[in-house]
């Protein structure tokens, strides 16, 4: 098995603050996170995947997500994530690649009006390579959630297109769902499957000392893909 | 050139936000059937003409100002030439 460290960007906005949780989980799960500055026009060499964290981008400002996917360092993540490499979004992260349009749908405040912060259970629906290959089908998960707009909406038409392309990867148990989102959906991924957004953090879960290191799971399953799409495995 | 533009949350859309303020104002007493929470925003447009200002807001509203899939927007110019 090749053991190298792929290089994987964590993109940190004004206003992110889980950018250096996610380097640090991402480091234990054996990648080599970088963090890049929004600002930035290009990823550095060698990236072959990328993290938006969670936080508070530009304040939430408009909508969450809204002005951060015009940083110029979502262009190169764009252009990342069309070449195939693993890209995930986490709460704020996944707000802003909905906003982006490189994942479906939107994210609305909690139905309970709450800023919620506790632990869910979510089950795996696709067990598969990029961002679950590390894990079973059926399997629970328990991840932490901490935030106020978390209510995934599609419209109808298109949640049965999701369905149907096994786009959606992980829901609340029942009874879990923390916000209200349309069919307890709590991860979703485009239809080509390199680009995935969830509401919980993984990041915070990579650690049994943290109540659960199950997001180490999902992590460690986009550094496997990250390791292969690494250009020196281009034959 | 002054354009304002009120985007209000889609038809269908739950809005808690909305439900919140109808139960604050049933606790005042007013009987509210229905209350949505929109966002206004107020723009002071570069244009010489009120259609050249229009185009512009709305492409404003379909690229960041609203998100068509939750929100509808409308977008009225003040002449003020």
């Amino acid at each position: 098995m090749n053991e190298a460290r792929p290089r994987i960007a964590v993109v940190v906005f004004p206003g992110s603050c889980d950018d250096e949780d996610a380097a640090l989980a991402l480091q234990r799960v054996g990648a080599d996170p970088v963090l890049v500055w929004h600002g930035e026009p290009e990823l550095p060499a060698g990236v072959a995947g990328a993290i938006l964290p969670g936080g508070f981008s530009y304040g939430d400002y408009l909508r969450c997500g809204a002005i951060a996917r015009f940083a110029p360092a979502m262009a190169a993540i764009e252009r990342l994530a069309d070449q195939g490499a693993p890209v995930l979004g986490i709460c704020n992260g996944f707000q802003i690649l909905c906003e982006a349009g490189l994942l479906p749908g939107v994210l609305l405040a909690n139905d309970t009006l709450r800023f919620t912060c506790r632990d869910v259970t979510v089950r795996v629906e696709q067990a598969d390579a990029p961002f679950t290959s590390r894990c079973e089908s059926g399997q629970r998960l328990v991840l932490p959630v901490k935030h106020g707009e978390g209510r995934f909406v599609v419209p109808p038409a298109a949640l049965a297109e999701l369905e149907a392309a096994g786009q959606i990867v992980l829901r609340y148990e029942a009874g879990s769902n923390p916000n209200g989102a349309l069919a307890d959906i709590a991860g979703v991924r485009n239809r080509a499957g390199n680009v995935m957004g969830l509401m919980p953090h993984p990041e915070h879960a990579v650690d049994p000392l943290l109540g659960s290191a199950d997001g180490a799971l999902l992590l460690g399953s986009l550094v496997d893909r990250a390791r292969e799409h690494q250009p020196t495995a281009v034959a | 050139m002054k354009a304002t533009v009120l985007v209000r949350p889609k038809e269908g859309i739950l809005d808690p936000q909305g439900d919140a303020v109808r139960g604050s104002l049933g606790h005042l007493g007013f009987l509210v059937r229905e209350a949505r929470v929109g966002r206004l925003i107020d723009l002071d447009v570069d244009a010489t003409s009120a259609q050249e200002a229009r185009a512009a807001v709305e492409q404003m509203c379909v690229r960041l100002l609203a998100n068509p899939l939750i929100e509808s927007f409308e977008v009225s110019i003040e002449d003020d030439s």
